[in-house]
C-alpha cells in the first residue's frame, strides 16, 4: 500500500511537469524554437504572482485571473519584439538569445526580490486532504494540480484539432512560405503560440510556487524537468508530454521512497535509459 | 489601356543574392483574362510568379495591382488584395486534412463564389476525401486539392506554377478541362508550363521568357511553333 501511495503521488506531480512540458513542446512543434528561459518564466510567473497576491490580498489561484492574461501578453510582446527575429533556417540564434533571456530574467529578479526564498501561501487548501483508498491519503492540492493539468492538456489538444488557430499552428509549422501564401501573418501566429505558452507557463509556475519554495535560481531545473518530459513522450503528441510527465513524476517518487538521495537521480536516470533505448520518446506523433 | 489592366508588371529586376534571375521583365493581365509564361528550367518562371505574390520582392521595377503598387506588402497581405499562388510541387500542409488545406485558404475571408461546397462540387473527388490526410491523396488529387485551397481565397489573380509537373497525361488533361469553369467566376489567370502545346490552348496570350528576359510575347493564336521553340531554346 505504501508504494501504491507512492505512485499516486508520483502521478500527480506528473500533472505538474507535463504542464512544464507542454509550453515547451508547443514552441517547438510550431516554430523549432528550444526556449532556454523557458523554466525563468515559469519563475517568473510566481512572482507577478505574488505581486498580485499582495496587491489585490488574493489567494494564488484566483491570481491567475490577472497572471494568465499577462505571461500570455509578454510572451506576444516578446515573440513579436525580439524572437521572431532570430528564426531562420539557423536552431542557434533563437537558443543563444533565449539563454540570454534566461540570465536577464534570473538577475532581474534578484535585483527586484533578492534571493530569499518564497512561496505562495494558499490557506486551509494546503492541508485539505481524502482518502482515496485504505491508506492511500490525497492532498486536495495536487488533485486540483493534476486536474488543471489533464485539463490543459485536452485544451490544447482541441484547440490544436478543432479551431482555426490550431489549424493554423500546424499549417505554420508544416510549410511557412505556403502559409504566407495562405494569407496566414506567420510572425502574428509565433506570437499567439508564444502567448499561449506562457499563458500555460503561468498556471504551472502558480502551482509550482505554492508547491515548494522558490527563488530567483530555481528556473533552470523546472527546465530540465520540461525537457525530459518532451523527450520521454515523444515530440509532438500532447498525450504523450502528460505521460512523459507522469513517468518522470512516478520515477522521482520512487527514487525517493528507496533513498531521499535519489529522487532526481532516479528521474534522470529513466530519462537517459528511454532516451537511449527509444530516442523517438514513447508516443512520437506518426509522421504523414 | 493601362486603367483596364487588372495586373501591371513594370520593368521588374529579382535577385537570389548576387545571382540576377529577372531583367526588366513587364507583363500585364486584363481582367478575365488567362496568361501563359513559358520557358525552359531555370527561365524565371517561379521567380516571376513569386515577385507578384509577395514571396520575393523585386530590386526595381514596380508591381501593380488593381491600379496600385503592392511594393512591399508581404505574401499574407497580397492574399488578402486578390492574388493566391498555387505552388509548383503543390505543397500542400501534410498534417492537415484535405478540408483543413481548403479551410486554410479561405481564412482570409474575401467573399466570392468559391466555398468548400463550390470547391467540393468542381472536384468531386475531394469531397469523398476530404478526411483523409493530404499525403494519402495522388499527385493529381493533390493538385485539385492545391486548386481547391488557392480559389477558397476567392481571388481576383491566380497564379498556376506548373500544376502538370509530375502528373499523368490524363489527369493534366482532366484539371485543365475545369480551367474554363473557374475562369467563367471572373478570375485571371497565369499559368506557368513547360509544356508549351497546353499553355497554347487554354491561354489567350503568351510570354516566353529566356534566361530571366521576356524573348517573345504575343496573342496565342499568332504565335507560331517555330518562332516559339525559337524563343524558348534560344537558338
Amino acid at each position: 500500500m505504501q508504494w501504491f501511495n507512492v505512485i499516486v503521488q508520483g502521478v500527480l506531480i506528473g500533472g505538474l511537469y507535463a504542464m512544464f512540458a507542454a509550453g515547451l513542446s508547443l514552441i517547438f512543434g510550431v516554430m523549432r524554437l528550444v526556449n532556454i528561459a523557458h523554466g525563468d518564466l515559469i519563475v517568473l510567473a510566481a512572482y507577478i504572482s505574488l505581486m498580485v497576491m499582495q496587491g489585490f490580498g488574493v489567494d494564488p489561484l484566483t491570481s491567475l485571473v490577472l497572471v494568465v492574461p499577462v505571461m500570455a501578453a509578454i510572451g506576444y510582446a516578446l515573440q513579436r519584439g525580439l524572437l521572431n527575429r532570430t528564426l531562420g533556417d539557423d536552431l542557434l540564434p533563437p537558443l543563444l538569445v533565449t539563454f540570454g533571456l534566461s540570465i536577464i530574467i534570473q538577475n532581474g529578479l534578484l535585483e527586484l526580490f533578492t534571493a530569499d526564498s518564497r512561496r505562495l501561501q494558499a490557506g486551509s487548501i494546503e492541508v485539505e486532504t481524502f482518502q482515496l483508498a485504505q491508506g492511500v491519503w490525497i492532498g486536495a492540492l495536487p488533485m486540483i494540480q493534476f486536474t488543471v493539468a489533464l485539463a490543459v492538456i485536452a485544451g490544447l489538444q482541441i484547440l490544436f484539432y478543432r479551431t482555426a488557430l490550431g489549424r493554423a499552428f500546424r499549417a505554420t509549422s508544416d510549410d511557412q512560405p505556403v502559409a504566407q501564401l495562405m494569407g496566414l501573418d506567420t510572425r502574428h501566429v509565433f506570437a499567439m503560440a508564444m502567448a499561449l505558452s506562457l499563458a500555460i507557463i503561468a498556471i504551472a509556475g502558480v502551482f509550482l510556487a505554492v508547491r515548494t519554495n522558490f527563488d530567483p535560481a530555481i528556473g533552470p531545473a523546472r527546465l530540465i524537468f520540461g525537457f525530459e518530459a518532451v523527450i520521454i513522450g515523444g515530440l509532438g503528441s500532447m498525450w504523450g508530454t502528460l505521460a512523459g510527465g507522469i513517468i518522470l513524476g512516478v520515477s522521482q517518487a520512487v527514487g525517493a521512497q528507496i533513498d531521499p538521495g535519489w529522487q532526481l537521480l532516479a528521474g534522470h536516470l529513466v530519462f537517459l535509459v528511454i532516451l537511449a533505448v527509444r530516442p523517438q520518446g514513447l508516443f512520437p506523433k506518426v509522421s504523414g | 489601356m493601362p486603367d483596364e489592366a487588372l495586373l501591371d508588371v513594370k520593368a521588374i529586376d529579382a535577385f537570389y543574392g548576387d545571382f540576377q534571375a529577372l531583367f526588366g521583365v513587364s507583363l500585364s493581365v486584363r481582367a478575365g483574362q488567362v496568361v501563359a509564361v513559358i520557358g525552359a528550367n531555370g527561365a524565371g518562371k517561379s521567380t516571376l510568379l513569386k515577385s507578384i505574390a509577395g514571396l520575393m520582392h523585386p530590386h526595381s521595377g514596380e508591381i501593380l495591382f488593381e491600379g496600385t503598387s503592392v511594393a512591399g506588402s508581404p505574401a499574407f497581405d497580397r492574399l488578402g488584395r486578390g492574388i493566391a499562388l498555387i505552388p509548383e510541387g503543390r505543397r500542400l500542409f501534410p498534417s492537415l486534412t484535405v478540408e483543413e488545406n481548403l479551410l486554410i485558404g479561405g481564412q482570409s475571408r474575401r467573399p466570392g463564389p468559391w466555398t468548400l461546397a463550390r470547391v467540393y462540387e468542381l472536384f468531386p473527388l475531394l469531397a469523398e476525401r476530404r478526411n483523409l490526410p493530404a499525403p494519402a491523396l495522388s499527385g493529381g488529387q493533390q493538385q485539385m486539392a492545391a486548386i481547391g485551397r488557392a480559389l477558397m481565397a476567392n481571388p481576383r489573380l491566380l497564379l498556376c506554377d506548373e500544376i502538370s509537373l509530375g502528373l499523368a497525361p490524363v489527369v493534366v488533361r482532366d484539371i485543365y478541362a475545369q480551367l474554363p469553369q473557374i475562369v467563367a467566376e471572373g478570375l485571371s489567370l497565369i499559368i506557368v508550363e513547360q509544356d508549351i502545346l497546353q499553355a497554347l490552348r487554354a491561354a489567350s496570350h503568351i510570354y516566353c521568357l529566356q534566361e530571366g528576359r521576356i524573348a517573345l510575347q504575343g496573342p496565342a493564336g499568332e504565335l507560331t511553333r517555330e518562332t516559339i521553340s525559337a524563343a524558348y531554346f534560344g537558338v
